[in-house]
């Protein structure tokens, strides 16, 4: 393992591109850092490439140009199994082994690192508190789950083994507005307690100013801009201005229908 | 003399025609789960393997049971013995519906889940053991279930070489155009397919994902 000082990106993208086999080109050009202990949002339409871009660090996706770097290490050197188990992912679709219990699930990767049943019992335990559930919901089958609470047994599997690095991709995409508001509430609180690196991919600005560090836009496979929430409202470059102006409009348009 | 006396004074030849006969669907029965599972796995994760594999199951398929009861006979080890070569055949013939099965069942899984456990760094071995084949499980079982049913009706059909079985009622009632002898083979074949459909089909019920 290199080593790393506190001061480098936990995630860099060099010069990275990715086309499909087909030649299709989804990504080019793309230099990016992520430093650590920051929630970096990935803000863009579909097809921007952003998931394309999460899915670049945990290697589902392997470049076809440039270096993706983890840890100082390219990943395309890597070993991928370690590389994922060292990465926390959460994805919109939830993606909960419909055969196991809540506990298996969130216990999975820990069982098969090998920790003793009683550790993994009480890192289950553990989870389900730190994500807002109750411990009994362990024995209970994902089918019987709310969406809310399917999603928090999603991140609390993506954080059993204690991964420094979460990649989340739309996790809140799919939840109702109220369930949605509570839990990116509370991915707030955590992270305030957890310090985890984060890439967060979303195409809700409102989700991207509340939640992000920083956040990335991008559009047709490329990234426009960095910017801090404060200064993408402010930002002057055309497309985050026709983001925010796009906002601004569905608010004020709610407003003006309530005053009429 | 009615058909249940018939069955009754020769019952230890029923019997020992019965045990035959699950003998022969048994054992071909578990050389196609062994053999059709994994080709399902192949052509699932492969796609280059899924014409030729599944293309080879189903011209199978279409050769009927007597040619192919024929067409083995001369081939050496396996003509030896009427057995071997029933077993094979009907091998053969229920390798389709479990390597179909298989193959459907793994595709059938919800592709967010395998991302997901791609994702949390699962190996392919485990993502096959632990993920695909038991969310695949029931599908699977299915395939067996066709297998064993249609095997069931097929293996009258290896008394005509010589291979036992409740076939041989029912040639020998041919031969002797003897309508109780030929239901005296029917009828418990008839009986098994169904149990068979029937205690599978419950397992099946019991292993299906939520």
């Amino acid at each position: 393992m290199e080593q790393t000082s506190a001061n480098d990106p936990v995630i860099e993208f060099r010069n990275v591109a990715y086309a499909l086999p087909g030649g299709q080109q989804l990504l080019s050009g793309l230099n990016l850092q992520v430093r650590r202990g920051e929630t970096l949002v990935l803000l863009g339409r579909s097809g921007s490439g952003k998931t394309t871009t999460l899915k670049l660090v945990n290697r589902l996706l392997t470049p076809t140009g440039g270096e993706v770097h983890v840890n100082g290490a390219p990943t395309a050197e890597s070993d991928v199994i370690r590389l994922r188990r060292s990465i926390g992912y959460v994805i919109q679709e939830v993606g909960l082994f419909p055969h196991f219990t809540v506990e298996r699930n969130i216990g999975l990767v820990p069982q098969i690192e090998g920790w003793t049943s009683e550790r993994v019992h009480r890192r289950v335990e553990e989870l389900l508190r730190m994500v807002g559930l109750d411990a009994q919901l362990a024995s209970r089958y994902p089918h019987q789950l709310s969406g809310g609470q399917r999603q928090r047994v999603g991140v609390a599997r993506a954080l059993a083994a204690d991964p420094a690095i979460v990649l989340m991709d739309e996790p809140f995409g799919a939840l109702d507005a109220l369930t949605r508001d509570q839990l990116q509430r509370e991915f707030l609180s955590l992270q305030l307690r957890l310090n985890k690196t984060v890439v967060f991919v979303t195409h809700d600005l409102r989700e991207a100013l509340r939640l992000a560090s920083r956040i990335a836009l991008m559009e047709a496979g490329r990234l426009v801009t960095i910017l801090s929430p404060e200064d993408f409202l402010r930002s002057s470059d055309p497309l985050a201005s026709a983001y925010v102006r796009a906002f601004r409009d569905g608010l004020d348009s709610a407003v003006n229908r309530g005053a009429s | 003399m009615n058909l249940f006396h018939f069955l009754l004074q020769n019952r230890e030849q029923v019997l020992e025609l019965t045990m035959e006969h699950l003998w022969l669907v048994g054992i071909s029965t578990l050389l196609a789960v062994l053999v059709g599972i994994p080709l399902g796995i192949l052509s699932a994760h492969w796609p280059v393997w899924n014409k030729p594999v599944l293309g080879t199951a189903n011209i199978i398929q279409t050769i009927p049971s007597l040619a192919l009861f024929g067409f083995l006979l001369p081939v050496p080890w396996l003509g030896d013995r009427a057995d071997r070569l029933a077993i094979l055949a009907l091998t053969l013939y229920a390798l389709l519906p479990v390597i179909r099965n298989t193959y459907t069942g793994i595709r059938g899984v919800d592709p967010a889940v395998v991302e997901a456990g791609r994702g949390m760094g699962l190996t392919a071995r485990q993502l096959l053991f632990k993920v695909e084949l038991p969310l695949a499980l029931s599908v699977i079982l299915s395939g067996v279930r066709v297998a064993v049913v249609v095997s069931v009706g097929l293996a009258t059909i290896a008394a005509a070489i010589g291979a036992g079985g409740l076939g041989e009622f029912i040639f020998r009632g041919l031969a002797m155009v003897n309508n109780q002898l030929i239901l005296a083979g029917a009828i418990p074949a008839a009986v098994l397919a169904l149990s068979a459909d029937f205690g599978l089909g419950w397992l099946e019920k019991r292993l299906r994902p939520r």
